[in-house]
């Protein structure tokens, strides 16, 4: 069985990382790792735990700089433009890419307030704006219809599955380019993981998602494209049938059919 | 095991509720107007006063009462131990008077003559004696708008003495003009003052020839004039309801009048108003101070040797003896900084002090002081508590530190700063050995915050109730007089506290529903 030719001519590299190399006090945690994300697809990041994906992933967005002691080496492109610099807007960055996370964190706020909170503070305050934002934001996330009556109660009364939505209503509501979701479902039961999963696939019309997940099956059924890291090195990273069909690395396929891991 | 446990807590819900009961039931009788009994003894001797006590002589084990019998001027002590034999007869006259005085305490006894303003006798029966004691108070309340001119025009008189003083230092040669201007208009204030002094004194004195002669149990006489007298009572006729009503006219005295006879009667209204002022400096200065300490050690500080030290020593600090602070205030607040300040802003009053003495303002930073470990320990727990995944998502929308911190963290920390504040002020308010070198004085003439320009006057000395308990427990003339009014200002202590206490639990409740962060 060969796997189908994808036509990657809509899908240009939106970020691409090159021999990117990064320390954590003296442990080596990322080796030589090149690989690049097309635009408006899903990669998925797999790998046993500390093989390094959510640390790559925390590079996109410069998470890893809340953490004192971390040394990244090599370049990481986004949209052709350098983001591990001293110089990189980290502020702006983060902007143009959002995050949603293992555990759902929302603010303590109303859901309005927790979809408008990335717009108020780059300063928009025009009530109309907001609206609006809310409603597209929450409709993007496939959430709308729960929650629209209660926009003003707080976001903590909020199940699982709809606080993790509401998350991601939230990171698109300042209109990132890419999104990097960190295990956005280990926490969540089948049928919320479910409903995450159609909307990845909504997603992804517009944006360009990175998804970290421990869950092959997650992977396979999500994901357009696939890497598989292993103690902090890239082994194979291609198109995820291909992945999961017929890998080139024996490491890939011992690890896909669950001999290790 | 449970047991001992168990057994722990009954304990300590004893004393606790022991502690209680003898602070309640020592203070709330205290406005009780109680009857008064007239002795007869074996030797013929009448003497008249309220039951307070009964015991045995610790020696001879004899049965005996102690009786308050007041008439200090009379018999120079207020209390009388009398054996039980000695007494032959008790009897409860009805037209006995308790009156309470602006000197000398209460007094016992009845009525014999009276006498209006103008000098005449009138007959003196209990109708009279209420009548022009209330004319008389209603004419002397007519004298208060003298009397406040007199002050305003004291404050100025004091104003321009200073500014006087202040252009003499200056060069007295240079300013001669000016000073010569001031020192007539000076003159003319005195002048003034004078007069009215006169005719305050002219009509005092015609007032207090109102007077009304009363005899003890065995006859002595004392004539006392109506103005000195605070409080009419004849408590053997007074039903319950006018007793009841005694009562609270007697608590309401308590909170909102001043003190009298050197603390042991009259109201608190000073010391309540001292206590809660200075605490609430006390919070405005350690509040900010405090939690802007956490923030920059919990969220901007490199964790290492010198935050580690930073820490030690504040934790350490709250374990301190507050009397160090006390001298420390003393050191660096009041001769240091009050000082200071003197020899910059008053070089013209030295060697009198301005703010080189204790004052509220001192006091309260002391406290501060010794309070702002709590606050910063409080303000660092809660923001350590906040889960990371907030400050992640936070951060992660474009956020900056300080934003996250001032919408997201410190809304969430605020539950626990509040905690923290609500126990640095319960602290605050029991403290009173550092607070006796920084400014709390046994009686202070003015408040801290009045009518007068600028409103608050931060170099004053306050009373304070802490201080108020040791002195007059251990400081007064009259121990055993004063003895209940040390359970009533403990009492209002306590209530203080309470009340500051539930405030404060209540808002953090509040504020708790608000931000609680347990999901899913």
């Amino acid at each position: 069985m060969s796997p189908e030719p994808v036509d990657l001519s809509n899908h240009p590299p939106v970020i691409e990382a090159d021999h990117v190399n990064l320390y954590y006090g003296t442990s080596h945690a990322l080796k030589d790792i090149s690989l690049s994300m097309r635009r408006n697809q899903v990669t998925a990041f797999i790998g046993p735990s500390g093989c390094g994906k959510s640390t790559l992933l925390r590079c996109l967005n410069r998470m890893n700089d809340l953490i004192d002691a971390v040394r990244v080496e090599g370049s990481i492109k986004l949209d052709g433009e350098e983001i591990t610099g001293i110089k990189t807007d980290v502020i702006s960055l983060r902007r143009r890419v959002g995050m949603v996370f293992q555990q759902s964190n929302p603010f303590p706020k109303s859901i309005y307030e927790n979809i408008v909170y990335g717009l108020r503070i780059a300063g928009v305050n025009d009530k109309a704006t907001l609206d609006e934002t809310v409603e597209r934001s929450l409709k993007g996330a496939a959430i709308w219809n729960e929650v629209k009556d209660r926009l003003h109660d707080s976001a903590l009364g909020l199940s699982g599955g709809q606080a993790q939505r509401i998350c991601i209503a939230r990171a698109i509501a300042t209109n990132p380019e890419v999104i990097l979701m960190d295990e956005p479902c280990s926490a969540l039961d089948p049928l919320s993981t479910l409903k995450i999963e159609e909307l990845i696939d909504e997603l992804k019309e517009q944006y360009t998602i990175i998804i970290v997940t421990h869950n092959m099956q997650q992977a396979a059924r999500v994901s357009d494209a696939t890497a598989f890291f292993y103690l902090g090195e890239l082994i194979e990273m291609g198109d995820t049938k291909k992945i999961f069909t017929n890998p080139e690395k024996q490491q890939t396929e011992d690890y896909i059919t669950g001999r290790f891991g | 095991m449970v047991l001992a446990a168990g057994g722990t807590l009954a304990l300590i819900l004893f004393m606790t509720l022991t502690l209680l009961a003898v602070i309640l039931g020592n203070s709330l009788g205290y406005f009780w107007v109680k009857d008064m009994v007239r002795l007869k003894l074996k030797d013929g001797s009448l003497i008249m006063g309220q039951l307070t006590a009964t015991g045995r002589h610790a020696l001879t084990d004899v049965k005996r009462l102690q009786l308050k019998v007041g008439n200090r001027d009379l018999y120079s002590q207020d209390f009388r131990w009398v054996d039980d034999s000695e007494v032959v007869e008790r009897t409860k006259p009805d037209d006995a008077y308790l009156l309470e005085r602006r000197e000398h305490g209460n007094f016992f006894g009845f009525l014999k003559e009276l006498k209006g303003t103008d000098g005449v006798a009138v007959s003196p029966d209990p109708a009279s004696l209420l009548r022009l004691h209330r004319q008389t108070e209603q004419r002397d309340e007519g004298l208060k708008e003298i009397r406040g001119r007199m002050s305003s025009l004291n404050q100025s008189s004091e104003t321009l003495r200073l500014k006087i003083q202040k252009l003499e230092y200056k060069g007295a040669e240079a300013n001669s003009a000016a000073i010569a201007a001031l020192t007539e208009k000076r003159a003319k204030l005195t002048e003034e003052f004078d007069a009215l002094n006169e005719q305050l004194n002219q009509k005092q004195a015609e007032l207090n020839k109102a007077t009304a002669v009363f005899g003890d149990a065995s006859g002595t006489t004392k004539e006392i004039p109506l103005l000195e007298i605070v409080q009419i009572y004849q408590p053997n006729s007074m039903s319950v309801l006018d007793k009841a009503m005694a009562y609270l006219g007697k608590v309401r005295e308590l909170l909102f009048d001043d003190p009298r006879e050197s603390n042991t009667e009259g109201g608190l209204f000073p010391a309540i108003f001292g206590t809660i002022m200075m605490v609430l400096l006390m919070s405005v200065f350690s509040l900010p101070f405090g939690v802007v300490a956490a923030i920059y050690l919990r969220e901007y500080a490199k964790e290492g040797k010198l935050v580690q030290m930073v820490r030690i020593a504040v934790n350490n600090l709250a374990g301190v003896p507050s009397i160090v602070y006390g001298v420390f205030g003393l050191g660096f607040f009041v001769y240091g900084i009050g000082g200071s300040l003197d020899k910059l802003l008053f070089p013209e009053r030295l060697p009198t002090p301005v703010m080189g003495t204790g004052g509220i303002l001192w006091a309260s930073l002391t406290l501060a002081l010794l309070t702002v470990p709590v606050v910063i320990v409080a303000t660092e727990e809660s923001l350590a508590s906040i889960p990371k995944g907030i400050r992640e998502g936070s951060l992660a929308l474009g956020a900056t530190k300080f934003q996250t911190l001032t919408k997201v963290l410190l809304p969430m920390a605020t539950p626990g700063i509040m905690t923290g504040l609500v126990l640095s002020m319960a602290r605050a308010v029991g403290e009173v050995a550092p607070l006796m070198m920084v400014g709390v004085v046994k009686l202070a003439p003015t408040l801290p915050f009045d009518g007068q320009f600028p409103f608050f006057h931060m170099d004053r000395k306050f009373m304070h109730l802490g201080f108020h308990i040791f002195d007059v427990g251990f400081q007064s003339p009259n121990v055993e007089a004063a003895k209940p009014m040390v359970y009533v200002t403990t009492l209002l202590l306590l209530l203080i506290v309470v009340a500051a206490t539930s405030l404060a639990i209540r808002f953090r409740n509040q504020m708790r529903r608000r931000y609680t962060t347990s999901h899913f």
